[in-house]
């Protein structure tokens, strides 16, 4: 290992002079195996529990394989490798919250998976009925359906609403708005706007369409413009930074090629910066699609399908888990509600995840392409 | 299809900064003009005033006339656009568009401008521009390809396709070789050669040879000093301009004795 076999070397037995102490292969799972016995013992001591021997483990782990380098390789290889194991730890410790949160909604999410729970919705569904399930021990009936087609309305609009307007006024701020009092102003608010609490942007909406159709308006499309007044700032942002990253070399070129300003944009700027302003929306969407608060003063809550957003109330997936949970069906059998609940937070997760598959999607399809 | 350029007492400046200084300069239509001298002395930005892309920089204005066979590209009404599509440019990196194959990125001209054009010539038009810029038989198989899955000089040469694709009379080149290999620079320099046939051609370089090579006419520029601006100092035939300037800092600058 120490010597080098491409020149053939006089001395063959000759120590590189350019290498130093290596640990052999095995040194690092063996410390590691160690380092699990110790830890066993060590938690069994005060009474054994997975968390400290874990905890035991990974320090004794940490120690042992930086205290080996350091003794073979040199005090640098074994800083190197401390600091190697710590970042591997931080970004194991930020796993476990996420794992946890998954393994859990898919736990008492996928028992609640049914069809009745994916195309019913809860119309009819009284404290009565689930008494009954309950107590004949049969599939919980009654399912989120309005909430899915409630969420899917809410955030389109809210979507169809705030993608031109950010678009349009991140296109303002980069390409004409350079230095302008106005785009400074813009910035500035729309930074201002970034912190607005999401139920602050609810009862804003819930205002401005009171002063206009009369007191406790409430339908889908007041919803779509508070959660609207939750997206644009993030829109505008992302999009922002996505339009300053085009090489000013491109809109040159476009220009000395004599295309005018609005088509250089439209046709070279934007569609270079396509792919990170798409997943920029798609973050802006799984940001609104859970919330909760600003829907409640808005849209109401339903129990019944509603495929028109401008009359009526509404119901979303996270107002539907928060009202089976605060208030179940059935104040005295709460399980079923439970279960609704949890099958409704699966369905929100996997909904944020699809969109987040279809925003690498619109990526790679947009992405400049390379390669020959 | 190619005119003659006449600038007089033009000054460029970058808000209140004077960065080119009164210069006056007749060049001939179907010929290479070669523009010289040190780096930072505003020939990047006297190059960019004809075909008035200098103003595409906030701040950046212009005083003076451009005449482009006797009308003024700085004339009120006229439209850039108008210039630009008629005075071509190349950069000194290349830039192709990344999106776009390189078909259409020789087609860009025509395509951004929405302009109607129908398939056969469109094939046509793409052919000629990439034989024009001696890249046809590199990349005849692969068009729907990605432009800048090309080398650094074919993705030049593929810039140079693209700028006489929207046939422009005029072609102005900022150091269009710097960034290449000798064997894609003499390309170019062929490439230059073959233009001035049908192009009137003005190319900024740092190779003085490059410029005897290629170039009819030459113009040193040169600048006193940091903050000073740069200035047209000397322009004449690219043979007087190094065999036998007629001022001191030329012959400095060209003999490789400067500063
Ligand atoms: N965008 C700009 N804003 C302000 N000043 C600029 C800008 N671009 C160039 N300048 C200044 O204008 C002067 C001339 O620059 P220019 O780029 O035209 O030089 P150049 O002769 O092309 O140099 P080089 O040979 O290094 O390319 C320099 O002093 C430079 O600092
Ligand atoms: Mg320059």
């Amino acid at each position: 290992m120490s010597t080098t076999t491409l020149t053939p070397t006089p001395t063959p037995t000759r120590r590189n002079r350019l290498s130093k102490g290596r640990l052999p292969r095995w040194a690092i799972p063996a410390v590691g195996l160690a380092a699990l016995i110790l830890g066993a013992a060590g938690s069994t001591l005060g009474g054994f529990s997975v968390a400290s021997f874990l905890i035991y483990a990974a320090l004794l782990f940490v120690v042992g394989a930086t205290l080996a380098t350091t003794a073979v390789e040199g005090r640098r290889q074994g800083t190197n490798s401390f600091f190697k194991y710590l970042v591997v730890g931080a970004f194991l410790l930020a796993l476990i919250p996420l794992v946890s949160v998954l393994y859990t909604v898919l736990e008492r999410g996928l028992p609640g998976m049914t069809s009745d729970f994916l195309f019913h919705s809860m119309n009819g569904m009284t404290g009565a009925v689930d008494n009954e399930t309950v107590a004949a021990g049969t599939p919980v009936l009654g399912g989120a359906y309005h909430a899915v087609v409630g969420t899917l309305l809410i955030t389109l609009c809210s979507t169809v609403i705030s993608v031109p307007v950010g678009m349009l006024a991140a296109i303002y701020l980069v390409e004409y708005g350079q230095g302008k009092m106005l785009s400074r102003g813009i910035t500035f608010f729309v930074d201002v706007m970034t912190g607005i609490p999401s139920i602050v942007a609810g009862l804003f909406a819930a205002a401005l369409f009171g002063l206009m159709f009369g007191p406790s308006t409430r339908m889908g499309i007041v919803a779509a413009v508070a959660l609207s007044v939750l997206m644009i700032p993030t829109v505008v942002r992302s999009t922002e930074e996505m339009l300053k990253i085009v090489p000013n070399e491109l809109r040159e070129a476009s220009y000395a090629l004599g295309v005018r300003k609005w088509r250089t944009i439209t046709k070279v700027v934007i569609p270079t910066a396509i792919s990170g302003i798409a997943s920029g929306v798609t973050l802006a969407i799984a940001r609104v699609i859970g919330e909760t608060a600003p829907i409640l003063v808005t849209a109401g809550l339903a129990n019944s399908i509603n495929f028109n957003v401008f009359s009526n109330w509404m119901a979303t997936l996270p107002t539907f888990i928060y009202y089976q949970i605060l208030n179940p069906t059935s104040p005295t059998n709460i399980d079923p509600s439970a279960q609704r609940a949890w099958a409704a937070a699966l369905l929100l997760i996997i909904m944020v995840m699809v969109l987040n598959l279809g925003a690498r999607l619109i990526a790679r399809i947009f992405s400049p392409k390379t390669g020959r | 299809m190619s005119k003659r350029i006449d600038v007089s007492d033009l000054n460029v400046y970058y808000s209140k900064f004077r960065a080119v200084e009164d210069v006056n300069i007749k060049i001939d239509a179907k010929s290479v003009t070669a523009f010289i001298g040190p780096s930072g002395c505003g020939k990047s930005t006297f190059l960019r005033t004809l075909n008035r892309m200098h103003e595409v920089i906030p701040g950046a204005t212009v005083e003076g006339k451009v005449l482009l066979d006797g009308d003024n590209l700085y004339d009120a009404g006229v439209d850039p656009v108008t210039v630009r599509s008629q005075i071509g440019m190349v950069f000194q990196r290349p830039n192709p568009f990344p999106t776009m194959s390189i078909r259409d990125n020789v087609l860009a001209g025509v395509k951004l401008n929405a302009r109607r054009i129908g398939k056969s010539d469109a094939d046509d038009l793409v052919e000629s521009s990439l034989r024009g810029a001696n890249l046809w038989n590199e990349v005849k198989d692969r068009l729907d390809k990605p432009g800048s899955g090309l080398s650094g000089g074919q993705q030049q040469r593929l810039c140079i396709a693209r700028t006489i694709a929207v046939k422009p009379q005029v072609i102005l080149m900022d150091e269009p070789c710097s960034a290449l290999d000798p064997i894609s620079t003499l390309a170019i320099e062929d490439l230059i050669n073959e233009m001035k046939n049908d192009y009137t051609v003005v190319i900024v370089t740092h190779n003085m040879q490059q410029a005897a090579r290629v170039s009819d006419k030459t113009a040193f520029f040169n600048i006193a000093g940091t903050g000073k601006p740069g200035k047209l100092i000397e322009f004449d035939e690219t043979a007087t301009i190094f065999n036998n300037p007629s001022v001191k800092a030329t012959e400095d600058y060209v003999s490789g004795r400067f500063g």
